[in-house]
């Protein structure tokens, strides 16, 4: 491993000294990345390039998909504005990690890239971002939630929510608007994101104020909760709390409405999922999740961007979109705080940005290079994801 | 009363399901393995010809019978057929079935993916009624109903039919039962299509109960459908059914009582149990078959 990777740095070492001295235009090779201004007079000579290394096939095709729609609207905007123009390269990691570290490295190395945006998952961004940290080139993470992301260097940043952040607003809802006392809480033991999930619902169940009456395990391999829902039916609780991935959540939902468990199913990530009411149909109403971003928010933003999408794409945008858009948006932002378009100056104009209205909503950078700004409680209604208030 | 009605409806489809196995089992002294990859398939059809072809539950569940029995009589021709002569015929036959299980399980991932598929929401309606304070659905009723009917039917006709008596003939020696005239392998071949056709029509139902059908479900019931012939007696088709509703209330009071990670112990330290107590199993009859 230790061998591979010394090898493998070398090898890009050589590359981008190569490349520095072929081409001095790209990269931060060049001076010409140095504009002049500030803010939005800033004016730099050569276009910024930066890479997007998304999944825009297998497993993750439709979420890969969804960001390139969001980046391309994003530099579109950009570039019609001016001063700056941006020089959008996408490739694709096919949601595989392996892919991923090639895509990083062709990105830092061949196109010269001054700041990466993505990867789609968080498995290929632990394996692919320590190649940026390394050469220096900043990575703004778009959709990752997993914990450590940016832990793994001063260069990794991120615009998404992890888990830990949207599940105690979720709760905090739950508890406003139900008046929730005691709650069931039920997550599959075996499988590290949900049991990550579990940790975090618990410490906001505590901290909210709200009983446990009942900590019930299953597996991610079952499919037959009712044993299970009529123990967390005879605990008479206010809410039903669940970490669960997909795969459980539809049978879950499904067998609870069944057995008459009528109170809200407060569901992690693993249920923000239109799947969910495609599948259980009428027994996914009632079910609360949190997300990242609100579609109906009526910020001026967000509202411009359902718009432009819908104009430019013909589609909705979905939370991928968004989340991308916002991206290169942020990245922008830090390239105008101090008018240059090289990879350390885009490092330290992330670390910067502190309010910024956006379609997510205003967002800042905090110190751990993590996105914050607030999530949305959302509850099924009519077989759709509205706002819960 | 809720959970004992729990285990009762998930029993009475591992019951339609040990059933098919100890059909085979008892009459053709072969164990089937690819019966559970039948379970498998069968569900991932019925999804198919719900949400593709359109057809309601109630047409679909007898069309998924159809394809099961075809699918059993292909197992048969493929994994048992060519073995029937061999002095080891019952454990290559058992081998050769885990292999086109593993073929079916293979051929499904091609067609359909590896991702867990459903039938619509609104398939079957959903009905739900109050007995003593637990909830019950239509679906859970139709289910019991649905496995009671098979599984006494398919009594009757083993101890009444012509085709039965045939099955019996063969079940005792088959040599003796050609010379007397039966088409054993024309019985050997209906046995087998019934069995799957069973074991078809509970892969849709238990999808249909839990909202789910993965590629995994059949391994998952292999087991049980193993333990329940094994505690009602080889072979014996009231055992199953009995041992069936057994191992559903048993594994329903498991999670209830010590979690979900108990569940397939329970089963089979019952199983064992049973086997230590009665070793005939609960409805076996102690076989005096001569060599």
């Amino acid at each position: 491993m230790s061998h591979r990777a010394r090898v493998f740095l070398a090898a890009t070492a050589v590359t981008v000294t190569l490349a520095a001295c072929s081409s001095g235009g790209t990269g931060d090779g060049g001076g010409s990345l140095v504009g002049e201004g500030t803010g939005a007079d800033c004016t730099i000579g050569s276009p910024v390039p930066v890479g997007a290394a998304l999944s825009l096939t297998g497993a993750a095709a439709s979420y890969g998909e969804s960001q390139r729609q969001g980046l391309e609207l994003a530099a579109e905007q950009l570039n019609a504005r001016g001063g700056v123009e941006y020089e959008l390269t996408v490739e694709d990691d096919q949601t595989d990690p392996r892919q991923g570290i090639a895509v990083f490295e062709q990105l830092t190395a061949d196109d010269g890239v001054s700041v990466i945006i993505g990867p789609t998952l968080s498995n290929g961004g632990f394996q692919a971002q320590p190649i940026a940290q390394e050469e220096g080139v900043p990575v703004l993470a778009i959709s990752n939630t997993a914990d450590g992301i940016t832990e793994q260097g001063d260069y990794i940043f991120r615009d998404s929510l992890t888990e830990a952040q949207v599940i105690p607003q979720t709760v905090a809802k739950a508890k406003e608007v139900y008046g929730a006392q005691s709650a069931v809480v039920m997550y599959s033991n075996d499988d590290a994101f949900t049991e990550a999930g579990y940790e975090v619902f618990a410490q906001a169940l505590d901290a909210e104020g709200i009983e446990v009456a009942e900590t019930l395990e299953f597996s991610t391999a079952d499919t037959d909760f009712r044993a299970l829902l009529t123990e967390a039916k005879a605990a008479d609780a206010d809410l039903l709390v669940v970490s669960g991935l997909i795969e459980a959540a539809i049978p879950l939902v499904t067998q609870a409405r069944e057995l008459g468990i009528d109170v809200p199913i407060v569901g992690g990530n693993g249920f923000n999922n239109p799947q969910l009411m495609a599948d259980a149909g009428d027994a996914a109403e009632g079910v609360v999740v949190g997300a990242a971003w609100n579609s109906a928010s009526d910020n001026p933003e967000n509202t411009a961007f359902l718009a432009d999408f819908e104009e430019k794409h013909g589609s909705q945008p979905d939370q991928f979109a968004a989340q991308a858009f916002a991206g290169l948006m942020l990245i922008d932002t830090a390239v105008r705080a101090s008018c240059s378009g090289e990879r350390d100056a885009i490092k330290d104009g992330l670390g910067t940005i502190d309010g910024v209205p956006s379609v997510l909503g205003e967002l800042t950078i905090n110190d751990a290079r993590d996105a914050e700004h607030e999530a949305v409680v959302q509850i099924v209604e009519d077989g759709t994801f509205t706002v819960l208030d | 009363m809720q959970q004992l009605l729990n285990g009762l409806f998930i029993g009475s489809i591992y019951a339609l399901f040990a059933v098919g196995f100890a059909l085979v089992f008892g009459i053709l002294d072969r164990l089937n393995l690819a019966h559970p990859a039948v379970f498998a398939a069968s569900a991932f059809i019925g999804i198919e010809l719900v949400t593709v072809g359109g057809l309601p539950f109630w047409a679909a569940l007898p069309a998924v019978a159809v394809v099961g029995a075809l699918l059993g009589l292909i197992v048969e021709r493929v994994a048992f057929r060519p073995l029937k002569g061999r002095a080891d015929a019952h454990f290559a036959g058992l081998i050769s079935s885990i292999a086109v299980a593993g073929m079916l399980i293979a051929l499904l991932q091609w067609r359909y993916g590896a991702e867990t598929r459903r039938f619509p929401a609104d398939t079957f309606p959903a009905v739900r009624f109050d007995v003593l304070g637990a909830q019950v659905t239509l679906l859970q009723v139709v289910i019991v109903g649905i496995c009671l009917t098979l599984v006494v039917g398919l009594t009757w006709l083993v101890a009444r039919s012509r085709l039965g008596r045939g099955m019996r003939a063969v079940a005792e020696n088959p040599t003796a039962a050609r010379v007397l005239g039966v088409n054993v392998d024309r019985v050997t071949a209906t046995t087998f299509a019934i069995s799957a056709a069973l074991g078809a029509v509970a892969g849709a139902l238990f999808a249909m109960n839990v909202n789910s059908a993965q590629l995994g479900m059949g391994s998952a019931i292999e087991l049980k459908g193993l333990a329940v012939i094994v505690v009602g007696g080889m072979g014996s088709l009231p055992g199953a059914l009995v041992g069936g509703i057994l191992l559903g209330v048993a594994e329903v009071f498991a999670v209830q009582y010590l979690g979900s990670a108990w569940r397939d112990l329970i089963a089979f330290a019952l199983l064992f149990g049973i086997l230590l107590l009665r070793p005939q199993g609960l409805f076996g009859g102690r076989r005096a078959r001569q060599v």
